[in-house]
């Protein structure tokens, strides 16, 4: 398939994995921020083509992860009431809650509806005007577009009925805080390319002068996973700490100007809360007072709703690329994808899941599990 | 020493999820902790795609199927081929050769006679054309909102020749996986047809009967240890089946398996992997290694396995795994799902 197949082309691949192995003359820790690379790498295993000391760090970039447990007990608690709709993205309804998850909702007569889209729950909004119908809206820069759009669609149409539970959070924030901890242990990022297809990367270059971290703005594809790896060891080798854009084929340095603008009159934005991270300043997006009769936690009156996260869980240290998934004693035992004690282990694009799913064996195999 | 104070695992057992009928994990904890221990018998025990049992000296193979399916009518066949066609797989793939079927129809209220016609007819010529016979069946009505429009149940009865025996834990390290043609055309042609998806190229459901596809395998007189069709749940869920049954590991090689352009491109856009996406004309052979060339020769000579390929090997190493060599080089772990595969978000 075009556009595919030469980004996965096992000689391709090879030769980069080489390139990086002559240039790398000491070890370097790199994150990927975006939970589609770390699901890319675990699920070719990138890392395994990797020399030794060139350690690739999971980032906080899987959204279904960072949306904390209060937001999943409020989409609980609406999702609950009788003759409402309440439609999401599929990954969200196993993420459990304080007490349920989504699809114990849906089985107990909740209903409970997946859509790949924000604009099909502003269609069954049209097709049952007498039911509330809530879209539970999170994820980061990529998603905020079409729920933005969705959000201004349903106000156009005047249907009252439709809302949105919205967790949006935005990428460049989080950086932030990773770069700014005294814990740091990051050298260089991989910069999400989905989110910069549609924001840009001028807030990286704005990152990358503040701390002087050189970013490799990524796709998601083995090879351009292992060309980002390879320009960013050059530049670490080098002794430079530039923003350079892997990702040509998606990528500008505006983004999607479109996009933007309809995120923009739509949203506004908010400090946030992050699952297992805390809320991190002016990380995420809400909706903007005049869109309030579409805002679900003020329709449906569930802002009061919290949900105490203990301080303890690694899922923290691993959303912050301090541990890695099987550094934790839970992992493959207490905690499964059936079974998930924290977020990482629900989503596909969870680092836990990741591991669990692809790298079990070696796990077992190095005695760790 | 680390505090583990996550959110507290929910208890998987107080209300039957739709995720108990994906095929995957849950549907196995449901079978094993619900139905076997209620019915435990030798002949249930090998869980198999159908019930071999003897009869004087007569082998029957035996299977039954509920088809659900939603829409009703899709490309590539609607719910009365498709419960034709999948019980007579389940009945090929013990090696029988399919003879009677029954045909039970649970209707809702309302239903439109003409669409009851054309089910009904799909079923007949579908049998007709398989030549089995449907010999027995039963009609129920159910009220408004209690049903969704129609579900069928087949079963089916099958003649298995002395001394054939398939069966999941006859393979052993050595053997080759082949597998018959591409695969995740049925569930993604559901998908597309169901949530109004459209993609270029023609998607279109895989289903047909594969009884004479396994007589011409079983024709070359090769050591064939089990089959398999892989439906709900996908090739990972056949193979890891296979793997848990016959306590062995299986390796496959991504580069091996065969994906149409229109289902790759479908499964690239909506987070998908084809491995566990249902087929309904497809079937995975574990065969000793002597005999896989020629068996893998007389797949390809039949109209319904001339995509086929050879897609692994079973190994000692890592008993109860199925592990496959990636297309860039490393090897991953093809798990069995929880539940049903999930779109992602992005």
């Amino acid at each position: 398939m075009k556009y595919i197949d030469e980004y996965r082309d096992e000689r391709l691949v090879h030769s980069l994995a080489a390139q990086i192995a002559r240039r790398a003359t000491r070890p370097w820790n790199l994150m990927e921020i975006c939970g589609g690379q770390t699901h890319t790498i675990m699920r070719y295993g990138l890392d395994e083509l990797l020399p030794a000391g060139i350690r690739l760090v999971h980032g906080p970039g899987c959204p279904v992860c960072v949306t904390p447990l209060e937001t999943v007990d409020k989409a609980i608690e609406i999702a609950s009431r009788p003759g409402l709709i309440f439609v999401s993205y599929g990954d969200m309804l196993r993420v459990p809650g304080s007490r349920l998850d989504l699809f114990r909702v849906k089985a107990a007569g909740g209903d409970v509806r997946i859509v790949y889209s924000p604009m099909e729950a502003v269609k069954l909004a049209r097709a049952h005007p007498d039911r509330p119908v809530v879209f539970f809206g999170i994820g980061f820069e990529t998603t905020a577009p079409a729920n933005a759009m969705a959000v201004w669609e349903a106000r156009r149409q005047g249907l009252e009925n439709f809302s949105m539970l919205i967790s949006h959070v935005l990428v460049p924030p989080a950086i932030r805080l990773l770069l700014g901890s005294p814990r740091n242990v990051v050298q260089g990022f991989i910069a999400p390319g989905h989110v910069c297809t549609v924001m840009g990367y001028r807030d990286y270059v704005a990152l990358c002068r503040d701390f002087y971290v050189p970013m490799v703005v990524g796709g998601f594809e083995p090879a351009d996973l292992l060309e980002a790896v390879r320009m960013l060891v050059a530049q670490l080798e080098d002794g430079r700490a530039e923003v350079e854009n892997q990702y040509v084929r998606s990528v500008s340095y505006e983004g999607n100007l479109p996009a933007q603008r309809i995120m923009e009159s739509v949203f506004e934005v908010c400090d946030r809360k992050w699952r297992g991270i805390g809320v991190i300043p002016r990380s995420g997006l809400r909706l903007r007072p005049e869109y309030a009769a579409h805002n679900a936690e003020q329709v449906f009156a569930v802002g009061e709703i919290s949900a105490e996260e203990p301080a303890e869980c690694i899922s923290a240290e691993v959303l912050q690329g301090l541990k890695r998934p099987t550094d934790c004693p839970a992992f493959g035992r207490a905690c499964t994808p059936e079974n998930p004690m924290g977020a990482p282990m629900v989503s596909a694009e969870g680092a836990c899941a990741a591991y669990y799913h692809y790298r079990r064996h070696s796990v077992a195999e190095a005695g760790v599990c | 020493m680390l505090t583990l104070t996550c959110p507290v695992p929910l208890a998987a057992g107080d209300r039957v999820l739709l995720g108990h009928g994906s095929g995957g994990k849950l549907s196995a904890d449901l079978i094993r902790d619900v139905i076997l221990p209620a019915f435990h018998n030798p002949v249930l025990a090998r869980l198999d795609d159908q019930a071999i049992v003897n009869i004087n000296g007569l082998r029957l193979a035996f299977t039954t199927d509920t088809f659900v399916v939603k829409p009703l009518f899709f490309p590539g066949g609607d719910i009365g081929s498709l419960a034709v066609h999948g019980t007579i797989n389940d009945l090929a793939m013990g090696g029988a050769q399919p003879l009677f079927l029954s045909a039970a129809f649970i209707i809702e209220e309302g239903f439109a006679m003409e669409e009851l016609r054309r089910v009904v007819e799909s079923l007949q010529r579908a049998a007709a054309d398989a030549g089995v016979q449907v010999v027995t069946g039963d009609t129920k009505v159910v009220e408004k909102g209690s049903g969704d429009g129609m579900f069928i149940n087949t079963s089916g009865l099958g003649l298995v020749a002395n001394g054939m025996v398939l069966s999941a834990g006859q393979a052993r390290p050595g053997d080759r996986v082949l597998l018959s043609g591409p695969i995740g055309d049925h569930g993604i042609a559901i998908l597309a047809r169901r949530e109004g998806l459209e993609f270029e190229g023609a998607l279109e459901s895989d289903s047909a009967p594969l009884h004479t596809l396994v007589a011409a395998m079983l024709a070359t007189g090769a050591a064939i240890r089990c089959l398999r069709d892989p439906t709900r749940g996908g090739v990972s869920s056949t193979l890891n089946e296979f793997a848990v049954q016959a306590q062995v590991g299986i390796e496959i090689d991504e580069r091996a398996i065969p994906v149409h352009e229109a289902v790759k491109g479908a499964c690239e856009l909506l987070g998908l992997d084809p491995l566990y996406v249902a087929n309904e004309g497809k079937l995975v052979a574990i065969v000793a290694p002597a005999d896989a060339g020629r068996v893998l020769a007389a797949m390809r000579q039949h109209p319904l396995g001339q995509e086929a390929q050879m897609i692994g090997t079973v190994t000692a190493a890592h008993p109860r795994l199925v592990t496959m060599r990636t297309l860039v080089g490393p090897t991953r772990i093809v798990d069995l799902l929880a539940g049903d595969q999930l779109p992602r978000i992005c």
